[in-house]
């Protein structure tokens, strides 16, 4: 029997963090993955991701995932990949599957980092080809480069969801409509908004009655909720659909822990079966620890981070480092993770109604409920000027633990400040020359540089797109609002690329002044 | 009524849970691997199946391809709203190895 130092199990973001900080101190690490590539969810996210610098904010999630295996790869991190561990017994011994073979290994220390499954819903129809996972979906088209479908309709507005139904126009997929059984949108309203004014409906307290079709789906039917979640009758509506994407969350893949006797509790909180662990990602087994997902459902930025805890752990469980070592490291990590936990959408704060943000400003409720802001919204919040010339409007009304921004601006215009969830300010009295660092550096695509009165009787707006083909300068086409709507002409004036930008486009288009503070997008006329 | 699992999480199976009622949605497909429907998982309470274990022994529900990782949360769901119980108060499936699905070829070459 093969013996390590440390076993890690599952090569995601937390694991790969795991084994690298354990790696590092000394100790000898494998880490088993049943899949063919390592990362797990990190290589399909094409997004940019939430934080500050620590939390690798701004960085599109396949970068991070290339850094984290360059990193193993340096800490001399073994990682053997199509090797499904099926069972974890007594004395940290596992079994795994390689080729045809079942293979016993023993690690001194053992971190499981299996990350989580998706969960579904039934309905009639749900087993019809065509219903599928929006993380599936996403697999198809960022990992294989498969379109998942032609016509989607979206249930669940979670980040996933949002982020998912983005993803889906990028890949050319038409969004029919996002869908959710709860009365308010439940992922982040930067990415509710960038669905919105792409033209995508939301229906909030609405769930999906039905799938009709053959061989496949045809057609999807939803209707309204009331407050005890049951259809009301006479508010179906029906949508030409080849593909149904479920995005109601996640549930932990936590059998190893629970066969191997680790004490586990049902927490819904957590997203089911989770084992108890302490700060730091140790179970009731000394020497086992989970982190990630496994132990509760979160994101990849948490997840790194609790990974990083566990390695430090394992190498300290077994005197490869000190104790007083463990503490510093640990200690800084702490930081790290309490700030990514603040804000509205902070674990501790699930399923409560915030109407406030943490400065006291109302939310937009047309946010929480259209998924966009209606104009009179804007004008409440602190991103929001109108200084002469071009200048900054930043659409961030939720205290979410981002500040990219104010790192990205040379002027020093954006101000979010110490706490990272606080909402950007726009320094007034400082000058912006219209660099676009900001607009490129949020992962929301909530920034915009707006001249009010560009001559002429015009207004620029300059946004981020993230599409191809880019428009031209000189193109004549259709300035969309918040919802997506058709507004006026607009014509391009300017398209910048940068490789700062990191493949976010800043498309600039001129309209009317009138519509300034309106005009949030754009689409060539002809479609 | 008292109810089925008493707070000590005993399943009481002296406790009456009434009768089979058929519903609208009986014939919904919920483990997918082992194709077995709402109603089979509901008929198979009132014939004394309390428990996640014993449905999945009886039925075989969560026991194919995927080990219940899609239809075991709905499983569980439906068993307790079967018994008036809250699907926390069930003890879960158990977990044991293989848990993911192996060849007996493969299982019996170990080294």
């Amino acid at each position: 029997m093969k013996r390590y130092d440390l076993i890690v199990i599952g090569a995601g973001p937390s694991g790969l963090s795991a084994a690298i900080e354990a790696a590092k101190r000394g100790l000898s690490v494998v880490v088993f993955d049943e899949n063919e590539k390592p990362g797990g969810q990190l290589f399909k996210q094409i997004h940019k991701f939430f934080g500050s610098k620590a939390h690798k904010a701004k960085i599109r999630g396949f970068n991070i995932g290339e850094m984290l295996l360059k990193e193993a790869d340096a800490a001399g991190v073994k990682v053997v990949l199509n090797a499904t561990v099926t069972g974890m017994y007594l004395d940290k011994e596992i079994l795994v599957r390689q080729e045809n073979a079942m293979v016993h290994y023993k690690g001194d220390s053992i971190i499981i980092a299996t990350g989580a499954a998706e969960n579904t819903i039934t309905f009639d129809g749900w087993t019809l080809p065509g219903v599928m996972g929006a993380g599936a979906a996403q697999t198809m088209m960022n990992v294989m480069g498969i379109q998942p479908g032609k016509k989607i309709l979206m249930l669940g507005s979670g980040n996933v969801g949002l982020v998912v139904s983005y993803q889906l126009m990028q890949a050319g997929c038409e969004v029919v409509a996002v869908v959710d059984a709860a009365p308010k949108v439940g992922g982040y309203g930067v990415h509710a908004a960038k669905v919105a004014r792409c033209g995508v409906p939301f229906y909030l307290s609405h769930t999906v009655i039905r799938a009709d079709g053959n061989e496949m789906v045809e057609k999807v039917v939803i209707a309204e909720v009331d407050a005890h979640f049951k259809p009301i009758e006479g508010t179906e509506k029906a949508f030409d659909v080849d593909t149904i994407c479920i995005a109601v969350g996640l549930s932990p893949m936590s059998q190893l822990l629970k066969m191997s006797g680790c004490e586990m509790e049902d927490n819904p909180k957590k997203g089911g079966q989770v084992p108890i662990i302490d700060d730091f990602g140790e179970t009731s087994i000394p020497g086992v620890f989970a982190s990630g997902d496994v132990s509760g459902i979160e994101e990849a930025s948490s997840a790194m981070i609790e990974g990083k805890m566990s390695g430090i752990c394992a190498a300290e469980y077994l005197g490869y480092c000190t104790e007083a070592e463990k503490e510093s490291a640990l200690a800084r990590l702490e930081e790290d993770l309490d700030n990514l936990r603040q804000g509205m959408f902070a674990p501790k704060n699930r399923g409560q109604a915030i109407e406030l943000t943490d400065e006291g400003i109302e939310l937009s409720k047309s946010l929480l409920t259209k998924g966009y802001m209606e104009d009179a919204d804007m004008e409440r919040f602190p991103g929001v000027t109108h200084t002469k010339g071009v200048h900054p409007v930043i659409e961030c009304t939720q205290n979410i633990p981002c500040n990219p921004c104010q790192d990205a601006c040379p002027q020093k215009c954006i101000m979010v400040g110490d706490d990272i969830t606080a909402l950007p300010i726009i320094d007034e009295e400082r000058a912006c020359i219209d660099c676009g660092m900001c607009v490129a550096s949020c992962s929301g695509q909530a920034i915009f540089l707006v001249d009010e009165d560009a001559g002429e009787g015009q207004a620029t707006v300059t946004f981020p797109y993230e599409f191809l083909p880019l428009p031209e300068k000189g193109d004549i086409g259709i300035a969309l609002n918040r919802k997506g709507e058709a507004l006026c002409e607009a014509k391009i004036v300017k398209v910048k690329t940068s490789k700062a930008f990191d493949h976010t486009a800043l498309v600039t288009m001129a309209v009317p002044q009138e519509q300034a503070m309106s005009a949030r997008f754009y689409r060539k006329e002809n479609n | 009524m008292e109810k089925v699992i008493t707070s000590q999480g005993i399943v009481d199976r002296s406790k009456d849970i009434g009768p089979f009622v058929p519903e609208a949605d009986d014939d919904r497909l919920i483990c997918r691997c082992e194709e077995i429907t709402k109603g089979e998982i509901r008929k198979a309470v009132h014939e004394g199946m309390y428990t996640v274990t014993e449905v999945r022994r009886y039925l075989r529900a969560g026991m194919g391809l995927c080990q219940g990782q899609t239809c075991g949360r709905f499983v569980k769901g439906i068993i307790a709203s079967e018994l008036g119980v809250s699907p926390a108060e069930l003890e879960p499936a158990t977990s044991r190895s293989p848990m993911r699905p192996v060849e007996m070829a493969v299982l019996g070459h170990e080294v």
